[in-house]
């Protein structure tokens, strides 16, 4: 959370001085302590090992279920003390405005849960045999609420931390669906302890814990996967010392295009692959090819042409999105035609195609290249309008061109060839708009 | 390699890699057949049983029957070749080890347990074979034995006052079936793994465990759960109790899923030291596969072949870092510094890649002769780096030729140089697997 502004301390102190009311007020009498101590000790167990989520600072845990439970077992102010607990959680690396705050957001949050169960007609207790399925809609009412009061106050104080942007992002409540699945094994606990007591609670959350394991491993393995691909577009740039950082650059752009015209997030995702691999099937082409100097016969121009459909073959057997492989293979297509490996126009080329195309020529004019120095921002936006509509999709220009008038644009650092190492220099870029590629002969 | 020339080889590994695909998931060996006629038969027996001496508490079998074949038709591929069924498995057992249902005592007779199993399953499979998946008979008749397992010891204890007096003894009695009920499933599972891949049972059995352990936890804690929630709740609570086991279902899909992308995205990494010219097309899939072969004769685990699989598909990847290629691709054929120096600029990559850190320690060491008289006290390099070795040699020498006899010869010739270069035992076992 980094260092907090005044109005998030403001924010805190209301959150914190209405979870003392609330868990001050009562009533105190007729609580089953004992039950309460057993549910306060399962939440914290819960609360300690959670699961990262996007976005970082937040993180899910099968908590809900036990603070639900107590909703049912100990009513009201018991889940409200349950909810406290949160405070000490094992987890290490919480800061004690975290720790706080998350107290009482979490008692908040389980009292007024606790107050929509009463309200909708439930009753406080083991709940009897015959209580099904009389107590499913109040209880579902309980959950509801409680997720909507802790995503509501977390949001505010996402949203206070970071500046707006990712507060707004979670209050997207589509996250929360799976959070109401979780909150209902809170009913699960609660039907079953006038069977078995506080082995319930274990029996259920015990697969939770273990699809938490299997989680975990998926995440591991979701790094190392992310890791190779980063590899694998890495080797390309090992073949010509001036490309290097252009695949995660035009991944970037690519991003910032997607995000501009509202591409949904698992495409985002998609074209950020897409992005990172688009020249994978350099590879393919001999270095000495793609370090001539001079104009290039007609055999050598088909082998740089033939780079997108290398890359596809390269890149297919991997479980991507058909799009990206789609982006990848029809990348060097122009809107008028005249582009590669297939010479498709206009609309036939797929957006993803569409896109990377402006993202990688602006990357490469942005570039230092062997046979010429890097162009401004400024020159380089011009030229992507020169090309707007004969080479380049006009919408995407515009989005890519008002992304970096908002956010900017990093351009790469000029390379310094390292000394004593011999550096081929490639005399052109495929990928420069403003000096094509020239084949021997024409001209 | 010109543009005309790797086109082809593009060609030559795509045509091999569904090939090798499709051979390794066929199961072979008369363990699996066995295994699979026995549980046909015991059921088939069940079936007629019951049908004979009556169904009993007829609702709650057809209501388990149906929710074991909505287990079957949801099963789940795990990583390594693997089926399991958490969700049919988990009421199977549960129909097994059921006490009360709400007031009512459960009379249903283990045979009857059976029957209901083998019915769920088989009308759970059925729309998998539709759709042209095919039935691992094996894997199902390992999960009906399991359940029968439970069954047999069970049905006979579900009325003694001793088992059923406190809810407590009723636990630990349940806790310890259904875990000795999973591990006749996890035995079961090795023992056709052990006959079809040829490895060794106690090999196997530990894979099983490693794999097969968390589900099992997560299945044996819903079982108990649907009996407890049978006995408070009745039929429409066991539907809910699934619930818990469905969020582990769709976590460990998630987990095979990115596994299966992370092995694509490997091959795809061999794939570029072949596109690029560097290797000979097809040469990382075919040492990766023999590799996996020797360690498997060998007796390495199912985590220590995977690391020497991904080892062996990219063991050429410090190629890339060469300014040419080497002449015909071949590293046998290069200076011993030479291969060091590609064996190092590998491991790097791999390091980068942040895979496993023994996945780059077997690369980086691939190169080391097994006994070099000029280091004495260095530490051997690791079992995976003597296989790759070898079996790179074996390849190299070899290439794609189909010819057994010539794959005799190169295997005598490595024979000879296992005072220094190459392992005997490694040798030797690349030998059997070779003869096979």
């Amino acid at each position: 959370m980094g260092r907090l502004s005044r109005a998030t301390w403001l924010y805190i102190g209301v959150i914190v001085i209405a979870a003392a009311i609330v868990t001050g007020y009562g009533p105190h009498r007729d609580v089953a302590w004992s039950r309460l101590a057993v549910l306060a000790v399962l939440f914290l167990v819960c609360e300690s090992t959670p699961t990262a989520i996007l976005p970082r600072q937040v993180a899910w845990s099968p908590g809900y279920a036990a603070t639900l439970a107590s909703v049912v077992l100990v009513g009201p102010w018991g889940a409200a003390i349950v909810g406290l607990v949160s405070a000490f959680s094992l987890r290490r690396g919480l800061k004690p405005a975290q720790r706080v705050f998350n107290g009482a957001m979490y008692a908040l949050s389980a009292y007024a849960a606790g107050r929509v169960y009463l309200a909708l007609g439930g009753v406080v207790g083991i709940p009897p045999h015959n209580s099904f399925p009389q107590i499913i809609g109040p209880f579902v009412g309980a959950a509801a609420a409680h997720i909507v009061a802790n995503y509501g106050m977390v949001s505010v104080v996402l949203w206070l931390t970071s500046g707006g942007e990712s507060g707004r992002r979670l209050l997207n409540l589509r996250l929360s669906l799976p959070d109401l699945g979780y909150a209902v094994f809170g009913l699960l606990i609660a039907a079953l302890w006038s069977v078995v007591g506080a082995f319930a609670a274990i029996l259920v959350l015990i697969p939770l814990f273990v699809a938490r394991w299997a989680i975990a491993q998926f995440a591991n393995q979701q790094r190392a996967y992310e890791a190779t691909l980063r590899v694998l577009c890495q080797a390309v740039e090992t073949k010509d010392f001036y490309t290097r950082g252009h695949s995660e650059r035009v991944s970037r752009g690519s991003v910032m295009i997607a995000r501009a015209i509202g591409m949904r997030p698992e495409r985002v995702e998609a074209i950020r692959y897409a992005g990172m691999l688009h020249d994978v099937g350099k590879l393919g082409v001999p270095t000495k090819v793609l370090q001539k100097t001079g104009k290039l016969t007609e055999e050598e121009y088909a082998a740089i042409q033939l780079h997108p459909m290398r890359g596809l073959e390269i890149i297919k057997e991997i479980g991507f999105l058909d799009e990206a492989l789609a982006g990848i293979m029809h990348h060097h297509e122009r809107i008028d035609g005249c582009g590669y490996p297939m010479g498709l126009a206009g609309d036939e080329i797929p957006e993803f195609a569409r896109v990377l195309a402006v993202a990688d020529a602006f990357d490469c004019m942005t570039s230092t290249r062997s046979y010429r120095g890097a162009r401004s921002i400024a020159e380089a936006i011009t030229e992507l309008h020169n090309c707007s509509g004969t080479q380049f999709d006009p919408a995407f220009v515009d989005a890519l061109v008002a992304a970096v008038e908002r956010d900017g644009w990093q351009t790469p650092d000029t390379p310094v060839p390292p000394p004593g190492e011999r550096i081929e220099a490639a005399a052109h870029d495929h990928d420069d708009p403003a000096a094509p590629l020239r084949v021997m002969g024409s001209r | 390699m010109n543009v005309s020339q790797s086109r082809v080889s593009g060609r030559q590994s795509r045509v091999t890699s569904p090939r090798l695909r499709s051979r390794a998931r066929r199961p072979a060996g008369t363990g699996p057949r066995l295994l699979a006629a026995a549980a046909g038969l015991l059921v088939t027996v069940a079936v007629v049983q019951t049908l004979l001496a009556g169904v009993v508490a007829v609702k709650w079998a057809l209501a388990f029957a149906a929710l074991i074949a909505l287990g079957e038709l949801l099963r789940l591929n795990l990583p390594g070749d693997r089926e399991a069924a958490p969700i049919g498995t988990a009421c199977a057992l549960a129909y097994a080890l059921l006490i009360r249902i709400g007031p009512v005592p459960a009379w249903q007779s283990a045979l009857q347990v059976v029957a209901v199993t083998g019915i769920g399953m088989t009308l759970g499979v059925l729309p998998h074979l539709a759709a042209g998946r095919p039935a691992r008979r094996a894997s199902m008749a390992s999960r009906l034995l399991a359940v029968a397992f439970a069954a047999f010891v069970f049905r006979p204890l579900a009325d003694t006052p001793a088992v059923i007096r406190h809810w407590w003894t009723a636990f630990a009695v349940l806790a310890v079936l259904v875990a000795l009920a999973w591990l006749v499933n996890m035995v079961l599972e090795a023992a056709v793994r052990a006959s079809v891949l040829r490895a060794r049972l106690w090999v196997t059995f530990t894979d099983e465990v490693r794999v097969l352990g968390p589900l099992g936890v997560a299945v044996g804690s819903s079982a108990t759960l649907i009996v407890f929630a049978a006995e408070a709740m009745g039929l429409v609570a066991v539907a809910v109790f699934i619930a818990p086991l469905l969020v582990t279902q769709v976590a460990f899909r998630r987990y095979a899923g990115i596994r299966a992308t992370y092995l694509q995205t490997v091959r795809a990494l061999a794939q570029v030291t072949e596109i690029g010219g560097y290797v000979e097309a097809g040469h990382s899939d075919r040492v990766s596969r023999l590799a996996v072969a020797v360690g498997r004769e060998l007796g390495l685990s199912e985590q220590q072949l995977l690391e020497l699989q991904y080892a062996a598909l990219i063991h050429d990847i410090g190629q890339l870092s060469l300014p040419d290629p080497i002449p015909g691709g071949a590293t046998v054929l290069v200076s011993p510094e030479d291969q060091r120096q590609i064996a190092e600029l590998g491991a790097e990559v791999i390091e980068q890649a942040r895979m496993l850190d023994s996945v780059a320690e077997i690369v980086r060491r691939q190169s080391d002769p097994c006994r070099d008289p000029a280091a004495v006290g260095t530490v051997a390099p690791p079992l995976s780096s003597r296989i790759i070795r070898a079996v790179n040699a074996f390849d190299d020498l070899v290439g794609s030729s189909a010819n057994p006899s010539r794959a005799t010869a190169v295997v005598g010739r490595l024979r000879l140089d296992t005072s220094a270069e190459y392992d005997p035992e490694v040798v030797e076992a690349l030998a059997r697997v070779i003869a096979r």
